[in-house]
């Protein structure tokens, strides 16, 4: 009795450290994740954390949502369902000296141009109108000057909250929140809109419009190469070489005349079927270095290929994205075609297995309602990962880390 | 965001100003006009200049070929030099903002856009693409395709005449694209021909090819009776040999889709898929009648004019009946005898409907339902076999493929040249034929209607080929229109032909 315990306990670690091929329910053969913890896409944050969210005035969240309700379907929606999610969650405790972390909800990218895209010029004034207030009405913030705080900042650099990248390095991370975990889309090594800590996570994709397109998985894949987008962007840069660093320009007048590459600025109504059809679905960088295509590709079973140097990939410490897409350095971009082809079968086999894995999908979704395993819960996985605190962050009493006169003049004006 | 940079484009175009200017900028910047300033501003005045004129920075070609450090050959070609900048490393006037303190190797600013000297497929690394993919589309299949692909069996009555070689072709090339084992059982009547032999020797299938003693009939009615016949005796091979897969009957004359053979796959014992019924032949006119016929229909709702015979399945997807096509219309202008220029009319439920699980028919075999009668029980009195269904008990029994029979996937039609029509042998013509190509400005004469009918038919073929050369210079249009003229002339010949009642 006891020994057949032991052996199935030794049997559980063994096969619980390596990739393991399992049959789902639909009989596709599949590979289990494992992350560098194990296999964390699947932990559940209940119990392992509890989060307290701030009542902000609805002048920061619901009434500018109701300005505009384009903010729930555009790729930066994540602020504001992650905050939808956490009031209705159960990590959720209304207790705030129980709380492991403070979510403090304010929607920073909901200020839309009329076509659409977010203007962040208000944004480091909002967000320093929303933590003065948090300051003075409740005693965490000054505490640990927000270390136990957290911000969802899903705009194209992070909490630099710029569109361009030169400016967005020059102002650097909003000094207000340097002490706090921001999770964020951006990831880029060594970056200076990148803090260590932060938590990068996918961009929005509307889960029934993906899940609407879905065609039989018995479609045989016959398209090599798949990519749609701009690789000029004329309006901002029509000489080329600033957009993309000059890589989207190179992939087309490399491979613009080689059949294998099925590259166009189209805007097919069947973007998400063809997906489905490819093998490898290119990931270049743009004006940023993340985007919706690498969480479609995911979900469509077409291995992305990454095309951004020292770019972090969401959730990186749970899935392990070497081993599922693949990294082209935006140097080697000439040479695509000989990269791609020269991979070994049985490697692009396994990493379709990888991809196949559901777990995988859900991890890059934000269904609504919530489902186990998706974004939301990866990001409290992320949260409850880097607890508990370090009691070096609680400070002594009238103890000041936060320089709150930092930052350009025109950020300090109340909002 | 990339629309709004255009709003800020003032401030860009001034950034982009000073990185493009010479190197020196903070001399740019100074209110102090020293004289080298001054230099400096006429020089990329002037540059300025022949840029607008020759519609491309000129001054970056310039510090191109004066400043450069040795570029590598193989990322950039002339070409992209005109557009492009020095590799990132060595390139003096982009504004380095790099991205940290240091450390990072990604660098903001103006990157070259990296070229090959061949930007064109290298054909080894495309035929190495293409096994990638069809090693993908093998995974593919094995995962969510059909597990355990089973034989099959398909059966085919035959005989020799003159659209032999058309449909025989037609399912030949069907089965040998076919991704599954093949057992292609080909009946003839009046015995084995070397010429079908020859015919499906071609397809490299592996065929077990049977005669059964008699001829053809002539009439419809009668040519039906005696393919069923052909076919239980090919049932007979199957339960001899106790040959292991999936019967299916594969009519000469019919069209198979591919994704058939996939769906049969699912069968466990007996099933049925849709077929399409196409039972119109030639003649306009008959079209018309066909059409204002089934206007009158229209009003009455009860009958469907769907083409199509299968089952019918209730709202749970269960089998509650069976779908023939309505020969009602047709019924007066039925096609009595091969050949004859009317419609055929298909039986109330075709054999080429169904699929069999090969083990129904075998002597004893344990597992075999209790609802199927026995193969030598059917048939031996001579009566006639309609369908597969008389095999079965108990009619209940049979599966609905093809989504509950919703997917046509074969389609039935039946065109057959007269009985007595001639054509050369395995469609060799040998001896060559005996007319010489008149030269081109000889005018060719009508066809002389003296000369037998078959050879008549010979020689219009070669005034219509000699034609279109004499008339190379004319329009496309010239052309076809003596084609048709040659064609209805064919056709009038033939006619005439047939009402002398010759042969």
């Amino acid at each position: 009795m006891e020994f057949s315990m032991w052996g199935c306990l030794l049997l559980a670690l063994f096969t619980a450290s390596i990739g393991v091929e399992g049959i789902d329910r639909r009989g596709a053969r599949t590979e289990r994740i494992s992350g560098s913890a194990g296999d964390v896409l699947d932990d559940n944050p209940v119990g392992k954390l509890k989060v307290y969210v701030y009542e902000l005035p609805s002048k920061y969240n619901k009434k500018i949502l109701h300005k505009d309700p384009r903010c729930l379907t555009h790729m930066f929606a994540a602020e504001i369902f992650m905050h939808q999610f956490l009031l209705t969650s159960a990590v959720r405790t209304l207790n705030p000296n129980e709380a492991d972390w403070f979510y403090t909800p304010v929607y920073s990218t909901c200020d839309l141009a009329p076509n659409g895209l977010p203007l962040p010029f208000k944004s480091p004034r909002m967000m320093r109108s929303a933590i003065q207030l948090i300051s003075a009405r409740w005693p965490y913030w000054n505490r640990t000057e927000g270390a136990d705080h957290f911000f969802l900042v899903p705009h194209d650099f992070g909490a630099c909250f710029h569109y361009q990248e030169e400016k967005a390095i020059k102002r650097g991370i909003l000094p207000l929140l340097q002490r706090s975990t921001l999770v964020q889309t951006f990831g880029q090594q060594n970056h200076v809109c990148l803090n260590d800590g932060s938590i990068t996570i996918p961009p929005y994709a509307p889960p029934e419009k993906i899940m609407s397109h879905l065609i039989p998985p018995d479609t045989p894949r016959s398209i090599f190469v798949y990519f749609r987008g701009l690789f000029y962007d004329v309006n901002n840069d029509p000489e080329g070489g600033y957009y993309a660093r000059g890589a989207r320009a190179s992939m087309w007048e490399n491979f613009k005349n080689n059949p294998l590459f099925d590259i166009s600025t189209d805007h097919p109504t069947t973007y998400y079927e063809d997906m489905q059809r490819a093998v490898f679905c290119l990931c270049p960088l743009g004006w940023a270095p993340w985007s919706p295509r690498l969480v479609e590709a995911v979900i469509f079973g077409c291995i992305p290929v990454i095309i951004a140097d020292d770019i972090v990939l969401p959730f990186a410490d749970a899935i392990p994205w070497e081993e599922i897409g693949v990294f082209v350095a935006e140097k080697d971009v000439p040479y695509l075609d000989t990269i791609l082809t020269s991979i070994p079968v049985d490697v692009i086999l396994r990493k379709q297995r990888l991809l196949a894995n559901p777990s995988m999908k859900q991890a890059m979704l934000f269904p609504q309602p919530a489902q186990s395993g998706d974004a939301f819960h990866q990001i409290l996985n992320g949260l409850a990962r880097k607890l508990p605190h370090d009691k070096r962050i609680y400070l002594k009493p009238g103890e000041k880390v936060l320089n709150w006169t930092a930052g350009p003049v025109g950020d300090h004006k109340p909002w | 965001m990339k629309q709004l940079a255009a709003l800020q484009q003032q401030g860009r175009r001034s950034n982009s100003f000073r990185s493009n200017s010479s190197p020196l900028d903070a001399t740019v910047d100074g209110a102090i006009k020293s004289p080298a300033t001054i230099f400096w501003l006429f020089l990329h005045g002037v540059c300025c200049l022949i840029s607008l004129v020759l519609g491309f920075r000129f001054s970056r070609l310039v510090f191109f070929l004066l400043f450069s450090a040795s570029p590598s050959p193989s990322t950039t070609t002339i070409y992209s030099a005109l557009r492009t900048t020095l590799p990132v490393i060595s390139s003096p006037q982009e504004r380095n903002v790099s991205a940290d303190g240091g450390g990072s190797r990604v660098v903001v600013g103006r990157h070259g856009i990296l070229i090959r000297p061949w930007p064109h497929p290298d054909p080894a690394e495309v035929m190495k693409a293409h096994r990638i993919i069809e090693r993908v589309q093998a995974e593919q299949r094995s995962q969510y395709g059909v597990k355990n692909p089973r034989t099959v069996i398909a059966i085919t009555p035959t005989y020799v005449r003159t659209f032999q070689t058309l449909h025989l072709t037609g399912v030949m090339h069907s089965l040998m694209n076919m991704r599954y084992d093949l057992v292609w059982i080909v009946v003839e009547a009046g015995g084995t021909t070397n010429e079908t032999a020859s015919l499906i020797a071609k397809s490299g299938l592996k065929t077990i090819h049977i005669g059964v003693d008699g001829k053809m009939p002539l009439l419809w009615e009668d040519r039906h009776k005696f393919e069923s016949r052909m076919r239980l005796h090919a049932l007979r091979i199957v339960r001899e040999k106790k040959l292991d897969g999936i019967v299916m009957f594969a009519d000469d004359s019919n069209m198979h889709s591919l994704e058939l053979f996939d769906e049969i796959q699912n069968v466990k014992w007996i099933g049925a898929v849709s077929v399409g019924i196409l039972a119109h032949s030639g003649g306009s006119e008959e079209g018309d009648v066909l059409m204002r016929e089934s206007d009158a229909d229209e009003k009455d709702e009860k009958k469907s004019q769907i083409p199509v015979q299968g089952p019918a399945c209730n709202a749970s997807g269960n089998l509650a009946g069976w779908h023939t096509f309505d020969t009602r219309p047709f019924v007066e202008r039925s096609a009595i005898y091969i050949g004859d220029r009317a419609v055929v009319l298909p039986r109330k439920l075709e054999w080429a409907g169904f699929v069999l699980n090969s083990r129904l028919v075998w002597e004893d075999v344990e597992g075999k339902p209790v609802w199927v009668k026995d193969l030598v029980e059917i048939g031996k009195d001579g009566e006639d076999i309609e369908s597969p269904l008389s095999l079965l008990k108990d009619t209940s029994v049979v599966e609905p493929l093809g989504s509950c029979g919703r997917k046509v996937l074969l389609w039935w039609l039946r065109v057959e040249a007269r009985a007595d029509s001639k054509f050369p042998a395995s469609w060799i013509i040998d001896p060559p034929l005996d007319i010489t190509v008149p030269a081109k400005r000889t005018p060719w004469p009508d066809a002389p209607p003296e000369l037998p009918a078959y050879v008549e038919k010979v020689t219009t073929i070669p005034e219509n080929t000699e034609k279109r050369p004499a008339k190379s210079g004319s329009k496309r249009k010239r052309s076809s229109r003596s084609k048709r003229k040659h064609n209805a002339k064919v056709l009038d010949i033939r006619a005439s032909t047939k009402h002398a009642g010759d042969n």
